[in-house]
């Protein structure tokens, strides 16, 4: 048995690929449990399949979904163009401040002017942040990974100043979070008493936009060029920059919307824990999507569930929460893992003797898209 | 201002330096193998976690130390696999063990936040830390922060005067050629990226039983990014790496000594300083010219030697 690297990528494996991490998720998560000694099925069971029994778990998956759709649907343009922004967490953090802010000013006011301003600010503030990050990508050439990801910190650190200060309600005890907000700012619920808002429409129909782009327009054509090659980009003669520029704007707008549909949806207020990582889940969600709009929405409804299972294995199983992260990071490292059938195939015979022709070339790089 | 506040302002720039330094050294090193690994904050938080559960429940700082620095070292055995054997991209896969680290320090912390345990005892060393002025910050450190001025000493030799450092760096440049030499590009790698993850792991050990020592969720707050910075800051230098390790230090501790000057501000707004300083030291370096023919020539390129 040896590896050998294929002529050409496999589109059969880069589609198996996830399915494959995912069964090694499950197997591998079987064994965790096992480990800590609950029985493997049952609490797979009540991790993946429980949380969304009920027509309510349902409702309560697609509460979670919305945001992390949001957020990676902006990010599935940037990655495509390998422009890494990480800042959706930032991003989204800052959309929610500001949204939260106009909100509690708005309190007052009646009209339906009101909501579609909330929404305005808070996904300009969510392109403004991504905006600083390009600005400092396209004039200073500071690499996007670190900016992004240090503006994470700074926002996550504006919200609990805005939280502890200026915005700390005078009728809360003391408590560090806002006033609710008034009925008018939140969006509104699709139906019953169910939490789903009427953002997962908007995170449904960006999925759909950004599919047109990428397939349909000159944009979406750029930004796959500048992803497959940026020196090719250079020279088809189309402006870097102001690609990088959009992309970043639009994804700001987008993790700027999940901020708004979290603080003026489920939660009604700004607290101090509004990160729950959505925008770090979402990178996760864009990878095992493929960068494929659909790909993503599959994604982001397995993800999705993982927030939901850790919830559901703390109050029946007794396990920590956080072991949400450790799914969702084995995930993506079996889905890395898998990825290496793309490129390379397992073949059971024989090595034969080299090629004549690749004696002079003792070695060779295996470059992916 | 008085001598004593000077002092303490250099002891605490020290200390807060620590981390920093272990981690960038680390990292610079794998950087100069040709290897992004941007899972730091994932493996401090290893090290972290683990260091702590080993302190505590042997009630051994040794056993703590320790299993900080394997954690780490194992934890990046992960990256290795994936981003060195099955050559995907540095960049996920470094994100992934960013991620699966700060959700696996969570998971395996939880029973253990809250609790305390006696941290690391400083030891001055007799005569030297009675020097005025740097005395204290230098010689009445524990044992951790001499152990970094130590790895600093011996990475600083290996990197500059050594046949290692120069088959390290040769790898960094042009594996290819490195490998045609005869060299084991991908054993070079593998090495070079678990010596990253240990000192990561040590970094951990170091916020958890000496910075403060107890285990709290995420308590790296951001650290291995700083320290992924700092390299770029220090152009893959080791002595600069030093001089940008303690300059982070100061920025991050300057609340503690505005506040300590009698100024209110909000302990929030200033929290915001060292993410700031980041980006702006990003920004002069990169103003600098020629800042990016710095770095090692394969950086975070994948590389696979035809059988």
């Amino acid at each position: 048995m040896r590896i050998e690297a294929r002529p050409t990528p496999s589109h059969t494996m880069r589609y198996l690929s996830p399915l494959l991490a995912l069964g090694l998720t499950l197997i591998t998560g079987a064994a965790l449990f096992a480990a800590l000694g609950k029985a493997p099925l049952a609490s797979l069971h009540a991790f993946f399949i429980e949380p969304v029994s009920t027509v309510y778990g349902l409702s309560e998956l697609f509460v979670k979904v919305t945001p992390l759709l949001l957020c990676a649907t902006g990010l599935t343009l940037c990655f495509r163009a390998k422009v890494w922004n990480i800042g959706a967490e930032g991003q989204f953090v800052f959309g929610a401040l500001i949204a939260g802010a106009v909100s509690l000013q708005l309190a007052d006011y009646q009209g339906f002017w009101v909501l579609p301003v909330v929404i305005a600010s808070g996904v300009l503030a969510g392109m403004a942040w991504a905006g600083i990050a390009a600005i400092l990508l396209t004039r200073f050439r500071a690499h996007e990974i670190l900016t992004t990801i240090m503006l994470n910190y700074i926002a996550i650190q504006l919200l609990l100043w805005s939280v502890h200060g200026p915005l700390k309600s005078p009728s809360g005890y003391n408590f560090p979070e806002s006033e609710l907000f008034s009925p008018q700012t939140l969006l509104p619920t699709l139906w019953g008493q169910y939490r789903v808002t009427i953002a997962i429409f908007i995170a449904l129909l960006m999925l759909a936009v950004i599919w047109t782009v990428l397939n349909r327009t000159l944009l979406g054509y750029q930004t796959r060029v500048m992803g497959e090659n940026r020196q090719a980009a250079r020279f088809a003669g189309f402006n870097g920059n102001r690609l990088i520029w959009i992309l970043l704007l639009f994804s700001g707008g987008m993790a700027g919307m999940a901020g708004v549909s979290e603080v003026n949806g489920p939660v009604g207020q700004l607290t101090t824990n509004l990160a729950l990582g959505y925008g770090y889940t979402a990178i996760i969600i864009v990878f095992m999507g493929r960068m494929h709009p659909l790909g993503v929405l599959l994604a982001s409804l397995l993800l999705g569930l993982t927030y939901l299972g850790g919830e559901n294995a703390q109050m029946t199983l007794g396990l920590p929460k956080s072991i949400t992260g450790v799914f969702q990071g084995l995930l993506l490292f079996f889905l890395l893992a898998c990825d290496f059938l793309i490129s390379h195939r397992i073949v059971l015979a024989p090595i034969r003797s080299q090629h004549p022709n690749l004696s002079n070339t003792p070695v060779r790089e295996v470059t992916r898209s | 201002m008085s001598i004593d506040i000077i002092e303490n302002i250099l002891f605490a720039t020290i200390r807060t330096g620590t981390p920093l330094l272990l981690v960038a050294l680390g990292a610079m090193i794998s950087e100069r193998s040709g290897v992004l690994n941007l899972g730091q904050e994932g493996m401090i938080l290893v090290g972290a976690v683990c260091a702590f559960i080993g302190a505590y429940t042997t009630d051994s700082l040794l056993i703590g130390v320790a299993s900080g620095l394997a954690s780490g070292a194992l934890f990046s055995l992960i990256f290795a696999v994936i981003a060195i054997s099955l050559v995907s991209s540095q960049i996920a896969t470094g994100l992934a063990l960013t991620i699966f680290g700060t959700g696996l320090s969570a998971f395996l912390g939880v029973d253990y936040v809250g609790l305390s345990i006696d941290g690391l005892d400083e030891w001055p060393i007799p005569l030297l830390h009675d020097i005025p002025v740097i005395g204290k910050a230098f010689f009445a450190q524990d044992i951790l922060v001499y152990g970094s001025f130590a790895l600093f000493a011996a990475i600083y030799y290996v990197m500059s005067r050594t046949r290692v450092g120069l088959i390290i760096r040769a790898v960094g440049e042009n594996p290819g050629v490195a490998h045609s030499m005869g060299y084991r590009v991908l054993l070079v790698r593998y090495a070079t990226v678990m010596f990253g993850g240990a000192m990561a792991g040590l970094a951990g050990a170091y916020l958890s039983l000496a910075y403060t020592p107890m285990w709290t969720e995420g308590m790296s707050a951001g650290r291995g990014w700083i320290a992924l910075a700092l390299v770029v800051f220090a152009s893959w230098r080791t002595g600069r790496v030093l001089v940008g390790a303690w300059l982070f230090a100061f920025a991050s501790i300057l609340h503690l000594v505005l506040q300590g000057f009698g100024y209110d501000i909000s302990p929030n707004l200033l929290g915001m300083l060292p993410y700031l300083a980041t980006i702006i030291a990003l920004v002069m370096m990169m103003q600098r010219a020629g800042t990016a023919q710095l770095a090692p020539r394969s950086l975070g390129q994948p590389y696979y030697p035809q059988k």
